[in-house]
């Protein structure tokens, strides 16, 4: 799976609260968090974001809370994938369990604000800027790989559901 | 003599063939030897690099121990060996009124009408509670709704409940050696207990309502050895987040934070709470502590362990070879109370240099300094004093229970003639949620978890975070004040 689109740069620690504030999440409903995303640190991040955007970050993306409203949210927001130097866990699971494509590499600071980028997902290879400099993603252990490929953790359940029951 | 010198004679040509044979057995013999040598040296290379540049395949292969998380892991999956990952078997699961919403939509995509067992599901409505408005209401009737149709036992409204992390402990849903987790950061606090509790996703807690199941990267562990004696006025709080301040708040990423040590061993079950507590703030995947008789003290109290075993304490152990990923040895007789400035927790600093702040606001509760011995600290601080004027202290049991412990012991009285304001138990301020939300510029001293930009109200407000005696000192001075400047 290819995904193109502009790298909308962040730094170090972006925590759940940033990405959704904790007052919005009486809602479940992607389009309204996506609406509210990043807005205590950048207000005007949702105007900027077009459909397809993606989120280039530093270290420890998504720290903070549980909360999946978090994920869903820059699903909402029309934000196609996130990459990242490194994940807190709980976003990093969330993330494949609903779906979100997220990539982690290492390089990622080097990735300029602005440039237009295009991702092999499968591959883990990312190409930013015209000049077509190439970055390199962390491959998923298989364990994860199946999750993802499923479509997610509900998938991934009903499908071991499904395969049990064929076996019996 | 013929005999002898027949033997004479023929000594000489049998002892040169004999020679040659030494000479070829010799050679030959080397070769082998090298040979096997040759296999052996790098047999044992290859072991060397194998294990010693990935400690983790040495557990893997149980050359060498487990630790706590590494056993409980094991044990609950269907596995004979540990892997990178487990899909394991869950003890207890359970989420709030913000996570469970999303759980339950999830669920619903199973296609399932029950869960696993309606004995280990629950759902604790503790956020957004006392319902701050009419979304947040229905959120509740929503969670209530559905364990009422799947016969879920454990459904808890506020006042049979309170914050989740000091609840559920409070009643016993959680036994050492469980594999327990919540839809919510701090699920963390029950590795006091010498549970594997994890946070974890609303999906994840949907998956896991359904089949019972969960899966897990299995952890490595960082030591945290505590030596020394606590001087008067530091708490548990000070020591996780001097931890914090010297790792960072990814010291931890994906890791196991167990405490452990002298001052860990003195340290009563409410400050082991509050240091696991807050391990997710240095990205750990839990913290943890080796269960002892204090451990079983505090279940035999709980109402659904009165009966429980002391033997089963024993079992719940690191092997004496586990492998750790880094030791942290540090004596804190010396430690002075500590801080957390804005906007990371990790940003830790001593009390003495944070004078010159001044507050709004004081926040005494959450599931990280809520419970009893919090109270009691802020109380004897608080005692025939008055906070300052023009400043809101707020003070959260984190549980009714607690509320009436205070209450019966004299300390609700005494915040009340303090000035402070009795909170019903909630998170309430503690995220941005409702109870003390902060406006434009205004500075809150609280001795909740996190310091996030925005995270008690407005993003132009600033939160410090401390531990009681610091909180309650704080607020009869009106700024960031040390305990000993009050008493």
């Amino acid at each position: 799976m290819i995904i193109k689109g502009k790298a909308h740069k962040f730094g170090d620690d972006i925590n759940t609260d940033d990405i959704i504030a904790a007052k919005y999440l009486d809602s479940q409903d992607p389009g309204f968090l996506g609406s509210k995303c990043m807005e205590n640190i950048d207000p005007l991040f949702v105007q900027r974001v077009k459909k397809g955007g993606i989120i280039v970050a530093g270290r420890n993306f998504g720290c903070g809370s549980s909360r999946e409203h978090a994920p869903v949210s820059i699903k909402g927001a029309g934000i196609s994938l996130v990459i990242a130097e490194s994940f807190a866990r709980i976003f990093y699971r969330n993330s494949i369990n609903i779906g979100l494509p997220i990539l982690v590499c290492r390089e990622a600071g080097r990735i300029k604000d602005g440039q237009q980028l295009t991702v092999n997902l499968k591959e883990g290879k990312i190409l930013a800027g015209d000049k077509g400099k190439k970055f390199f993603s962390e491959k998923f252990p298989q364990f994860l790989r199946d999750i993802i490929e499923s479509g997610g953790l509900i998938d991934w359940v009903k499908k071991q559901a499904s395969l049990r029951n064929r076996g019996e | 003599m013929e005999a002898e010198g027949g033997l004479g004679v023929g000594r000489n040509p049998k002892s040169q063939t004999q020679k040659r044979e030494i000479w070829i057995i010799l050679i030959f013999g080397f070769w082998i030897l090298s040979l096997f040598g040759n296999i052996c040296s790098i047999w044992i290379l290859d072991f060397l690099s194998f294990y010693i540049i990935n400690p983790q395949n040495l557990r893997k292969n149980r050359i060498m121990g487990l630790t706590l998380v590494e056993k409980i892991l094991l044990k609950h999956s269907a596995e004979k060996k540990l892997s990178d990952f487990v899909y394991a078997a869950v003890d207890f699961c359970f989420s709030n009124d913000i996570t469970g919403p999303i759980a339950v939509k999830e669920f619903n995509r199973i296609g399932k009408n029950r869960v696993f067992n309606t004995d280990k599901v629950s759902f604790v409505c503790d956020h957004f509670t006392p319902a701050r408005d009419l979304k947040t209401a229905n959120n509740v009737v929503l969670l209530r709704e559905f364990s009422k149709r799947l016969k879920i036992k454990h459904f808890f409204d506020i006042n049979h409940c309170g914050i989740e992390h000091a609840f559920l402990p409070e009643k016993g849903f959680i036994r050492p050696g469980d594999l327990v987790i919540g839809a919510d950061s701090h699920t963390c606090t029950h590795g006091a207990i010498g549970a594997a509790s994890f946070g974890v996703g609303s999906t994840d807690l949907a998956a896991a309502m359904a089949v019972g199941k969960c899966w897990f990267r299995v952890p490595k562990t960082i030591k945290f050895v505590y030596k020394g004696k606590l001087s008067k006025w530091v708490s548990a709080k000070d020591l996780i987040l001097y931890a914090i301040g010297r790792i960072g708040v990814d010291g931890a990423l994906y890791k196991v934070m167990e405490f452990s040590g002298e001052v860990i061993k003195r340290m009563g079950m409410d400050g082991r709470f509050t240091m696991c507590n807050m391990a997710v703030e240095a990205g750990a995947k839990t913290g943890i502590i080796e269960p002892d008789n204090k451990t079983f003290q505090y279940l035999k109290k709980t109402e659904r362990l009165k009966n429980y075993n002391p033997k089963n304490i024993k079992k719940y152990k690191n092997d004496s070879s586990a492998v750790y990923d880094r030791v942290y040895e540090w004596d804190i007789s010396n430690l002075e109370p500590q801080v957390s400035c804005p906007h990371l927790p990790g940003n830790t600093k001593p009390v003495s240099r944070m004078r010159k702040v001044k507050l709004d606001q004081v926040v005494i509760g959450s599931c990280t300094n809520g419970r009893i011995s919090d109270l009691e600290e802020a109380a004897g601080i608080l005692k025939d004093k008055k906070v300052k004027s023009n400043l809101r202290v707020i003070i959260i049991p984190a549980t009714p229970l607690i509320y009436k412990q205070a209450l019966d012991r004299g300390w609700i009285d005494i915040f009340v003639k303090a000035g402070c304001i009795v909170s019903p138990p909630t998170c309430g301020p503690c995220l941005g949620g409702h109870g003390g939300i902060l406006g434009k510029g205004e500075t809150a001293l609280s001795t909740t978890n996190r310091n996030f930009i925005g995270r008690m109200g407005s993003p132009d407000s600033f939160v410090y975070l401390s531990s009681p005696k610091v909180a309650a000192a704080s607020a009869v001075k009106g700024r960031i004040a040390h305990p000993g400047e009050v008493l």
